[in-house]
């Protein structure tokens, strides 16, 4: 089954490496992922789609939680959520079939971005079910190339963020940094 | 305020803080400038002569101590030679901090001489890695480093340090917080879960406690000791928990798993209530997983949540330090004890009948021949000589296992070996880092003829540093585990496991100045074993022993744990 997981990662470097590390390590196969910037310049959110079997679920998502840079990991496959994804397609179309398919993609809210003697290219976004019914019928029309950018999503029921406070350590204070704090000006 | 150093001498300054007084290395081209402020300082360095030993000698030194052993290794192949032992420690949990060198940051990404992808090439081998980027950064990345190798589920962390970095010269402004907003801790585990656990203690009419490292990382030998008394439970340790309990302790059964007890085995494979404490039910012990405990409960303690109901799905999950919550467990046991210790009485008291009666039917016990000195025969003299109170580093491969069959444990951090990962080449510098970590102690490498000869270069450590490491081979010529499997599974075709050609140990071990002996007959295994422990420097003894024995009880691959083989089969007379 594909299991949709939403992160919160640290922007620091290897970052991203870690999280698909840990899931090719443990033999989960990654079917899309998508990583971009937040607000906090310092985090970043990560949507993965996994294909793993339902009893590991709960593993992958504490996995995930083992990385020392992941603040959070989400399971919203089952989740109140919504899923986004864009996808590019150029169609290849003959003279005749070119209003036809812009008023196809019209019905699916797509709008031609690129227009040649050649063909089209569309863009559309939604959700995947949507927009694979939407490749399948532009598809009817010629050659197509897709490319798809992967799913993102965004819980409706946010997590509160649980993070680690700061740790004090006792023994790293040395006798002399006390004296240090006198300014020779 | 902050005054003028070379990121060297900050690097060096943070060892300090964190209370290193000796580390594991072999310097290379990028590390001079790390060596050479080394000069001046306080800090022991010992040189190693490979730098995969420099990390199993971290790790002897930690595995001995609890404190986190260091090494340090310079850029390419020097950072590569670490990876064996970095995963090692990482399957077994020990907290090992790694430095190693890279080239000027000006020079990443170009294939620079003694260049490699140390960041990325380690990623999977370590709990966690740093690349320092900037002086800046540098002392609060090695504290950072220091404060997740010993944390939570100890690892290995390793942090790379480019050359230029140690070279530059900038303020140091000494760190004291460790702000680390991912890495979370659960060191109490919920007070409702222990209570429920509790009830479930006294609930259960057969129930077994299954104790493995996470107590020795917890320092919670004490805290199990307490639990298992006044709950009066058996109890059996895994490998890397040998020592938890001590080994002559009334309430401790032995050994589970693919090699352990008869007793063992059959108590957690009928038990009705399985009390899980810093284990992670690994396939050695557990056998095939559908068998494996059948009618138990499971109560799981591990300061790990990703362990819970990994293999065996928790009826009683609780994320904790294991101390803590042995601390909170025992106390609730207490609590319920006077109204619930007499509803089980009969039923306990039939239990532990049945598993003494187990106990009885087919103990551990070593086998003697006059002919020739049987590797258990060699192993009860260990024994007999440590008491239980030696350290014993051991490699990997049948002498282990007998080890571990036949060796007393009384105390936590006495047993050294490489469990998890099952490196060969591990006992040797092992022992080289736990001699240096107690220097007082009676320190016994215990290697097969195999094993050693991958650790030779480090008697060069032990002749150097006067180690009075007693060095025991236990030679039978054959890479013996992997000579058993051909034997009981591949038809008895030896293929590739005769190991011709092994030195002869006087000699080697006088070209490194120090005494080597050979002993072949049981009547004579003793007094060489007895000169060896009296002799006041290293000493490597090489004890001829059966060739084709077998280690007993097996749990064949695939097999549960109750359908061990016991003994060899025995000749039909035809």
């Amino acid at each position: 089954m594909l299991q949709l997981i939403s992160l919160l990662v640290e922007n620091k470097p290897g970052a991203l490496m870690r999280v698909t590390g840990v899931l090719s390590a443990r033999g989960y196969n990654i079917e899309s992922l998508t990583v971009a910037r937040t607000l906090d310049p310092e985090l970043s959110r990560m949507s993965i789609t996994v294909d793993v079997e339902p009893s590991q679920c709960a593993q992958v998502i504490k996995q995930i939680n083992k990385l020392i840079n992941v603040l959070q990991a989400t399971d919203l496959t089952e989740a109140p959520a919504v899923r986004r994804e864009l996808v590019l397609v150029r169609v290849r179309s003959s003279k005749e079939d070119r209003t036809t398919i812009l008023k196809e993609a019209d019905i699916f809210g797509a709008r031609a971005v690129e227009s040649s003697v050649d063909g089209f290219a569309l863009e559309a976004t939604g959700d995947p079910e949507k927009l694979d019914s939407f490749i399948r019928v532009i598809e009817r029309y010629g050659d197509v190339e897709v490319t798809r950018s992967g799913l993102v999503a965004v819980s409706m029921e946010p997590k509160k963020l649980k993070l680690a406070p700061p740790v004090r350590k006792e023994h790293l204070h040395a006798p002399e940094d006390a004296q240090e704090t006198v300014t020779t000006e | 305020m902050a005054r003028l150093m070379t990121g060297a001498e900050i690097v060096l300054e943070c060892l300090i803080r964190e209370k290193v007084d000796t580390f594991f290395g072999y310097p290379g081209g990028v590390t001079l400038p790390l060596y050479d402020a080394l000069y001046d300082s306080k800090i022991r360095h010992i040189l190693v002569r490979h730098e995969q030993n420099a990390c199993f000698a971290a790790q002897g030194y930690a595995r001995a101590t609890g404190k986190v052993g260091v090494c340090c290794a310079t850029s390419g192949p020097g950072a590569t030679n670490l990876i064996t032992a970095l995963v090692d420690a990482l399957m077994d949990s020990i907290p090992v901090v790694a430095i190693t060198g890279q080239v000027s940051t000006k020079l990443i990404g170009s294939d620079a001489f003694q260049e490699a992808d140390t960041f990325g090439i380690t990623r999977p081998c370590t709990k966690h890695n740093f690349m320092v980027k900037s002086l800046a950064e540098l002392p609060q990345i090695i504290h950072e480093a220091f404060h997740i190798a010993s944390s939570g589920r100890p690892g290995p962390v390793l942090v790379d340090i480019p050359k230029d970095i140690f070279q530059a010269q900038g303020h140091y402004t000494p760190v004291t917080t460790i702000h680390l907003p991912g890495y979370k801790i659960s060191m109490d585990g919920h007070a409702g879960q222990i209570r429920r656990a509790a009830q479930m203690v006294w609930e259960a009419e057969r129930p077994m406690v299954y104790a493995g490292g996470g107590i020795l990382a917890a320092d919670a030998s004490k805290e199990l000791r307490e639990f298992v008394e006044f709950a009066d439970i058996p109890s059996v340790c895994t490998l890397m928990g040998l020592g938890a309990m001590p080994s002559e302790h009334p309430n401790y059964i032995s050994m589970p798993g693919m090699h352990g007890s008869y007793a063992a085995n059959m108590a957690l494979t009928e038990s009705d209530l399985l009390i899980c404490l810093g284990v992670r039910f690994d396939d050695r012990v557990t056998g095939r997983l559908a068998a494996f405990a059948p009618h138990a409960r499971i109560i799981h303690v591990d300061i790990d949540p990703a362990e819970i109901s990994k293999n065996r799905v928790a009826d009683i999950p609780i994320v904790g330090d294991a101390k803590r919550v042995l601390e909170k467990l025992t106390e609730n046991v207490r609590e319920l004890a006077d109204e619930m210790r007499p509803k089980n009485a009969a039923a306990r008291k039939a239990w532990w009948s049945q598993v003494r009666e187990w106990k009885a039917e087919h103990p551990l016990v070593p086998e003697f021949s006059t002919e020739e000195i049987k590797p258990q025969h060699l192993m009860a003299e260990i024994d007999r000589i440590s008491g239980g109170n030696a350290i014993v580093c051991s490699d990997v491969g049948q002498h282990q296992m007998w080890c571990a069959q036949l060796i007393r444990f009384n105390e936590p951090r006495l047993w050294i070996n490489s469990g998890g990962l099952g490196s060969m080449g591990f006992g040797v510098p092992a022992a080289v880092g736990a001699q240096f970590a107690q220097p007082d102690k009676l320190v016994f490498a215990v290697a097969g003829d195999g094993g050693f000869q991958m650790s030779i270069p480090e008697l060069g450590t032990i002749a150097n540093n006067k180690l009075p490491i007693k060095i025991i081979i236990m030679n039978n010529g054959y890479l013996g585990m992997v000579r058993q499997w051909q034997e009981l599974f591949y038809n008895n075709r030896m293929s590739s496991v005769l190991l011709e050609g092994f030195p002869d140990p006087e000699k080697l071990a006088g070209a490194y100045g120090f005494i080597g002996k050979t002993v072949e007959k049981p009547s004579e295994l003793r007094a060489a074993l007895q000169a060896a422990v009296d002799h006041p420097g290293p000493y490597l003894l090489n004890v001829k022993v059966t060739s084709f024995e077998n280690v007993y009880p097996m749990v064949p691959a695939g097999g549960a744990i109750n359908e061990m083989v016991l003994a060899p089969p025995q000749p039909v007379a035809v």
